[in-house]
């Protein structure tokens, strides 16, 4: 039962987190019709901005700054970057955004060298919220679900509220329509890439001390995100939250459980084991296949329905 | 690449006879070069050379390969690399139990066992994957890979974990008598592999499968009442261009007698798509011109600089933003021109264009190395010097010039490139009003 509930925690602050970066790209995604590869590279420069201004002026500068400049970033790669390349079709601009995902980790690299940042929780949030079966749920976990809560609401708002939000939402599913109606889209686009690149640089800043902020974290972060937007669907903020919070669910409980494909077969009377590529595969703990899981429910969901869990309209 | 991309349908329509001599060309230079770098003292061959050739040539098969996909059928594929591991894989098993005497297969056929490897893997994946196009196509191929990638760390049996699997290529079985004791000889053996390889890909190009690929990729709904279904279209060539690649992995193997996870992931399929793309897609020699170009590259700059990911990054913005269609489109442009005769005109804008271009150029490279000196350079205990001379990358004076260079390049570059467009303009006015008056 501990196991459960903590890893019910640890799933959520995971899932909300992956949501806060899928959120922007989705919203991307579906309005632009551009795969932006270098979203997760924006939440790893948001986490090397949080480090240097948090070394400099604190972590609250930081958590309002470094976002506003992943913002700033991606409003510039929108106007001067993808523009250009708009007239040459989306897999023109899927692969500039590609290109870039070198640039800035090697970029990074350059500026701040190979190792992991010391950037490390806030002291004022380093400390136990509350013990639960004899272990402590740390603070600064309650504070990133209260920021990832705020950001969903303010989402939620914005785009259910106010003017700007009714066009976003309008050119989610008709751009063309919306065009035609006389709303300036490409301004639209370069608002709606520059906040998901502040969203993604929010990840950043309140991911990169939770997890390590170090030159690989968009690499291991950057699949992750693309499975949860796809199995999400296109069009659809409700599917991509639940589909964040289940990718999240699956890699923490995945570690949890010791269970084999073997030890299914346990009861119907069959032992696997042996030194033999098939043993290998039955006797893999779940833990180890966690990885794997995400990857393969994308197939999946990709090959029977296209559109997503909630999606409005095909991949 | 949803766009008409005529350039390849010119070429293939175009009459072969200077065209093979520009091929037998190539094929004597790659035959000859090793000997180029021959040490006579010595009587050895230069190790970096032969590797370098060696590497070049599996990267001309893969890439190729790769452009089946993404220049001819118009799919853009992030597990390319997947295809190319599992022929590496294959082959260091077949080659490890030819050499336990367990099975009696030639060397020089055994590469062919890492192509069906990878035709087998092309099959099952691309079952799956070409039931889709366009963005979801390269999602599902974004997935598999990753998917094999972790995989392949997982399973210890097949894909020997983080360290890899590896062999002894010394088998002893050869057509020819040949030990393959020496990289010579398993050069001249990718050489051949190449060769088999480029003219069966060209020759599929001509086939009905090519050209329905080509008319799937620039307008599907058409090929349909034509009466194909593009789904499977896309299946037999994703599957073809998985054998093709699975040679070269076969090749990888048998050069550097182990594979590790790296042949499998992310990076080397990335890789396809870099060497295709820079080098063009549009044309079929494409590929083999950015396949040579990046290993030369790979090999060359990798050693001297830190930075060669940002070159390469840079490199491939530039050309998605300004030459879509690669280096071989921007030679191939150049064609109804020569054929003119109004080619010289070209050459003063051009030499014009040189010199800003240069400079930016250079000064770019200047700051990247600064840049990366400071840091990195500086963990690795490495100093900067040009030609001898030490430079101090924490003085002012540097960075001034080359913030000069960058600078100033770029704004020279932006008029003179104007100024090339307007005659760029009037000469291919020129020449097409000519053609329509003959």
């Amino acid at each position: 039962m501990e196991i459960v509930v903590g890893s019910l925690l640890n799933g959520l602050v995971y899932g909300m987190l992956l949501f806060m970066l899928a959120s922007g790209l989705t919203l991307i995604f579906s309005m632009m019709g551009v795969l932006n590869f270098a979203h997760a590279s924006i939440y790893m420069l948001g986490a090397y901005f949080a480090y240097e201004i948090s070394r400099w002026a604190g972590f609250v500068p930081a958590l309002i700054l470094a976002p506003i400049l992943c913002g700033a970033i991606g409003a510039a790669i929108e106007i001067w970057g993808l523009r250009r390349v708009h007239h040459n079709g989306h897999i023109a601009e899927l692969l500039f955004t590609f290109g870039l995902v070198f640039i800035i980790q090697r970029g990074l690299q350059m500026i701040w060298g190979m190792l992991p940042m010391p950037y490390r929780v806030p002291p004022a949030l380093d400390f136990a919220l509350f013990t639960m079966y004899g272990a402590n749920f740390p603070a600064y976990r309650g504070f990133m679900l209260l920021v990832s809560a705020g950001m969903l609401l303010a989402i939620y708002l914005l785009l259910k509220k106010t003017r700007i939000g009714l066009i976003i939402q309008a050119a989610l599913t008709h751009p063309n329509m919306v065009s035609a109606l006389g709303h300036n889209v490409p301004v639209v686009f370069t608002t709606v890439f520059a906040g998901g690149c502040l969203l993604a640089g929010l990840a950043g800043v309140i991911g990169g001390n939770y997890l390590t902020t170090e030159s690989s974290m968009a690499d291991a972060m950057g699949p992750i995100v693309f499975v949860v937007v796809v199995f999400g669907g296109l069009g659809s903020l409700g599917g991509c939250f639940v589909a964040s919070i289940i990718m999240g669910m699956i890699q923490t409980f995945a570690v949890v459980f010791d269970y084999t494909l073997g030890d299914l077969l346990v009861p119907l009377g069959v032992s696997v084991g042996g030194d033999n590529l098939l043993g290998e595969i039955l006797t893999v703990p779940m833990a180890r296949i966690g990885p794997l899981l995400p990857y393969a429910m994308m197939i999946l969901m990709l090959l029977f329905r296209p559109r997503g869990l909630l999606g409005t309209r095909d991949t | 690449m949803s766009e008409a991309t005529p350039a390849t349908v010119a070429i293939g329509a175009k009459p072969m006879g200077r065209a093979w001599l520009w091929w037998g060309a190539l094929l004597l230079l790659a035959l000859v070069l090793p000997w180029m770098f021959y040490d006579w003292t010595t009587g050895r061959h230069s190790g970096f050379m032969i590797s370098m050739l060696s590497q070049a040539g599996m990267m001309v098969i893969f890439a190729l390969s790769y452009n089946m996909l993404m220049g001819q059928a118009g799919l853009l594929s992030f597990c390319h690399a997947v295809f190319f591991g599992m022929g590496g894989y294959t082959v260091i098993h077949l080659l490890s139990s030819i050499g336990a005497g367990d099975i009696g297969i030639p060397m020089e056929v055994v590469p062919l066992f890492g192509g069906l490897a990878g035709l087998g893997m092309a099959i099952v994946f691309g079952y799956m994957a070409t039931k889709q196009r366009a963005t979801a196509f390269a999602m599902i191929t974004m997935g598999i890979g990753e998917l094999l990638a972790t995989a392949s760390v997982m399973f210890h049996h097949f894909f020997g974990g983080e360290g890899g699997i590896t062999t002894d290529r010394m088998i002893d079985r050869s057509l020819f008598g040949l030990t393959y004791a020496q990289g010579i000889q398993v050069y001249y053996l990718i050489i051949g592999w190449t060769v088999i390889s480029v003219v069966g890909m060209y020759f599929l190009t001509q086939t009905p499968l090519g050209r329905m690929a080509n008319a799937c990729r620039d307008n599907f709904e058409r090929a349909q009442f034509v009466g194909y279904d593009p789904k499977i279209v896309r299946f037999v060539q994703f599957a073809l261009s998985g054998l093709f690649a699975g040679i070269g992995g076969g090749l990888y193997a048998i050069t550097y007698e182990i594979v590790t996870f790296d042949a499998m992931a992310g990076p080397l399929s990335a890789n396809a798509l870099l060497m295709a793309y820079i080098g063009g897609t549009t044309v079929f020699a494409g590929p083999i011109l950015g396949a040579v170009l990046i290993t030369v590259l790979q090999s060359g700059v990798s050693l001297l600089s830190n930075s060669w990911l940002v070159y390469v990054g840079v490199l491939f913005i530039t050309m998605v933003t300004f030459v879509p269609t690669g280096l071989a489109g921007i030679v191939m442009a150049h064609g109804p021109i020569h054929k003119a005769g109004q080619l010289g005109r070209l050459t003063v804008p051009y030499l014009r264009l040189l010199v800003p271009g240069v400079a930016l150029l250079l000064g770019f490279i200047g700051l990247v190395e600064l840049l990366s000196f400071l840091t990195i350079g500086a963990a690795q205990g490495k100093k900067l010097s040009l030609f001898g001379a030490p430079i101090d990358v924490n003085a002012f004076q540097p960075w001034a010039i080359v913030a000069v260079c960058v600078l100033g390049g770029a704004g020279w570059l932006r008029i003179e490139s104007k100024a090339f467009n307007r005659v760029w303009e009037q000469v291919t006015a020129d020449v097409k009003a000519r053609e329509l008056l003959r």
